[in-house]
């Protein structure tokens, strides 16, 4: 049988060994001539905005949002990703597609032709302007997984895809995925955000959820796949802060087949919501309670019950904990979830209007958005902001059906606790 | 009104634009519209009507333009901000008095040295961070960090008041000055105030109206009540307060004062000194 990555199994029960990581420390990967040699010092901002009767925004919305906390970041970085867009291919994977030439373009298609029926392709929308230069050829696709080869690599169609992508960002030479879900799409580059926003033409698009993002590189180099969102299937994640674990992260990430190739950390914060929330099924408030533990000390003071939940909970995931400065949004089809690391080292503020939750790290954003917010707060350090659009499975395909009690007795292995503990 | 006036320069749609605001000038009164100004040109406008003349200077629909006030060195100049003041409001500031009706966002008060900040509405983390004089006062509830590191040298004494509640890491680092918290306009849920409060303090002095468990104090602190000497020091300040936001100052005083001062002078004095 000929070597096929795609169907070549993730290592799953051992921890990878130093050549599988290869990737990581630079050894295999790619060299994306968009990327800058140096790094500036500072920080970022971010918006989450989403409808939860379902009712579409244009993509205006999160470019004026943004646009309001441009000196958040300085120009190195800015994007979004929208949900609910492409209603002419609802149930299609749209992958965009960020290529430095044509020979990578060559490549990344191969890989679709190989594995995939491609039922449109074509260059991505956008417009000339000014401040916006060096781009790569940005080309979107409509997919759905080959039926044959699907069933030979015994997957779901999501974890096929994921196989896919992490096959093309660490293979593929001058290839980047910049999103893979479902009715929804990433739109990034280096830029200030209302540029980006601007030259994506994001002002056609309809949404009910929208994320954007202000970059200000710290460790990173800005390039074009670095800005955010970071995105997987469906989700994507902006970020403001800095991962100091994503060290461990990445390793324990790569034990589950992830493969973490784009050289910024919050790449690690979008697989893990993956696994946790797709894969292993935890409830979302579960999934941030391990992202963002509680202190020792906090946990200490929980009801017994809950503590236990917790302890579990800390011991199972403690590599996925997310250590560092950080404030979070999650798009994904179907809501949006904000999220603050435990010490609140980032700013986080959030508004609702009517059916309309909307967070950013700027008051500011949501005054220029919302025109008469019914009310507006700061989330409290570690504590999810989540918005559901009615009427959509959440938060991805439907896959979720576990209840917080089942999973907590899963994590415990303590059968009682299946009648009392209630994560907040 | 938002929408009328937004900004499409050749179909791109932009946030703040660099341009002169408008300005009214009525007498020593400058009044300075705002509205999608970039924060440059509008602190730009701020520090020309004072040095025209301007006694009070009124910024119209303000939403969160930066550094308002900052690093003005001025007396008797009051600045009216209407809107959500933007961050690093009154950092280094020298002198004015500040009155925002809005909401403040981050970094109020920053290493500001004298005046008066006064908030109608809420603020945001590390409200008067090293903060060294001067007051501020915030009507409703305030965020992380509030008062880190404030400083206190001889007769410059930093004040500041909080009317809601506050996150954790109230105080903390505090060298000096006094930190007042009511815990009466808010919307906060749950307790006055959050964990590590005054951790690593080492000078001034906190109130708390209302109690705390002492797992949310910090290990520099002793937990105290108001006496009557700390009243007759409070009283003035919080009669201030009462009358920048119209409040009895009797409902203020009905509920007894925690006080906390740190217990050492120099908690780590000899964390590294060979004894």
């Amino acid at each position: 049988m000929t070597y096929d990555p795609l169907l070549e199994r993730m290592p799953t029960s051992r921890l990878p060994s130093f050549s599988d990581r290869e990737g990581v420390f630079g050894g295999e990967r790619p060299a994306y001539a968009e990327e800058s040699p140096f790094k500036i010092h500072g920080g970022c901002g971010l918006m989450g905005i989403c409808d939860e009767s379902g009712k579409l925004m244009s993509g205006e919305t999160a470019i004026r949002a943004m646009a309001v906390q441009r000196d958040r970041g300085n120009g190195l970085g800015g994007g979004y990703a929208g949900y609910g867009i492409y209603p002419e291919f609802p149930d299609h994977f749209c992958f965009h597609m960020m290529y430095h030439d044509l020979a990578a373009k060559e490549a990344a298609e191969a890989v679709f032709d190989q594995y995939f029926v491609i039922d449109l392709a074509e260059p991505m929308p956008t417009r000339p302007v000014k401040g916006i230069s060096d781009a790569p050829l940005l080309w979107r696709y409509f997919l759905a997984p080959d039926p044959h080869k699907l069933e030979m690599a015994e997957m779901t169609a999501e974890d096929y895809v994921v196989h896919t992508v992490m096959l093309i960002n660490s293979k593929v030479d001058g290839a980047y995925v910049a999103s893979s879900g479902k009715n929804m799409g990433a739109f990034k580059g280096v830029g200030f955000p209302e540029e980006i926003g601007h030259y994506y033409i994001l002002e056609e698009y309809q949404g009910h959820t929208w994320v954007g993002h202000n970059r200000f590189p710290t460790n990173t180099p800005g390039w074009w796949g670095g800005a955010h969102p970071f995105t997987l299937l469906d989700w994507s994640i902006v970020h403001n802060g800095e991962i100091s674990s994503y060290g461990i992260n990445s390793r324990y990430l790569e034990a589950f087949g992830y493969k973490c190739t784009l050289g910024t950390d919050t790449e690690v914060a979008a697989y893990l919501f993956d696994l946790m929330l797709r894969r292993h099924k935890l409830p979302m408030e579960l999934a941030c309670k391990a992202l963002a533990s509680p202190l020792w000390s906090e946990i200490d003071r929980m009801p017994e019950d809950q503590q236990a939940l917790m302890r579990s909970l800390r011991a199972v995931y403690g590599p996925g904990m997310l250590n560092g400065p950080f404030a979070i949004v999650l798009g994904f089809n179907g809501g949006m979830l904000a999220l603050n690391d435990r010490i609140k080292l980032r700013p986080l503020v959030a508004a609702r209007q009517g059916s309309v939750l909307m967070v950013a790290s700027e008051e500011s954003a949501m005054r220029e958005v919302l025109k008469s917010p019914d009310k507006v707060w700061t989330p409290k350090a570690g504590e999810p902001v989540i918005a559901r659009v009615e009427g959509m499975d959440w938060p991805i395909h439907g896959d979720l059906h576990l209840s917080a009690s089942e999973v907590s007795c899963a994590v415990t292995g303590v059968e009682n606790s299946c009648e009392t503990v209630e994560v907040v | 009104m938002m929408q009328a006036t937004k900004t499409k320069t050749n179909g791109v749609i932009e946030g703040y634009v660099a341009r002169e605001p408008k300005i009214t000038i009525d007498g020593d009164t400058a009044m300075i519209e705002a509205q999608n100004v970039y924060y440059r040109n509008v602190n730009d406008a701020v520090r020309q009507v004072i040095a025209d003349g301007a006694k009070t200077v009124k910024l119209l629909d303000i939403n969160g333009q930066r550094y308002i006030g900052t690093g003005l060195r001025a007396k008797g100049v009051k600045i009216e901000v209407n809107g959500t003041a933007g961050n690093d409001m009154a950092m280094f500031m020298d002198g004015p008095a500040v009155e925002v009706f809005g909401n403040a966002q981050d970094g109020v008060g920053n290493t500001m040295n004298a005046g008066t900040v006064i908030v109608h509405g809420d603020a945001g983390d590390v409200l008067g961070y090293g903060m060294r004089g001067g007051k501020v006062f915030i009507k409703g509830d305030v965020g992380y960090r509030v008062g880190i590191h404030m400083k206190a040298y001889e007769n410059h004494v930093p004040i500041m008041v909080c009317g809601g509640k506050s996150r954790d890491f109230f105080g903390e680092y505090m060298a000096g000055g006094m930190l007042v918290l009511l815990g009466m306009n808010s919307q906060f849920e749950g307790p006055l105030v959050g964990g590590y409060l005054g951790a690593g303090m080492h000078g001034g002095e906190i109130f708390l109206r209302g109690e705390v468990e002492p797992w949310q104090v910090g290990k520099e602190c002793g937990i105290f009540v108001a006496d009557e000497e700390d009243l007759a020091r409070l009283r003035p300040v919080l009669e201030e307060y009462c009358a920048a936001f119209d409040m009895p100052i009797d409902e203020v005083l009905s509920v007894p004062l925690t006080k906390l001062v740190p217990i050492s002078h120099r908690p780590y004095g000899k964390l590294y000194v060979y004894v």
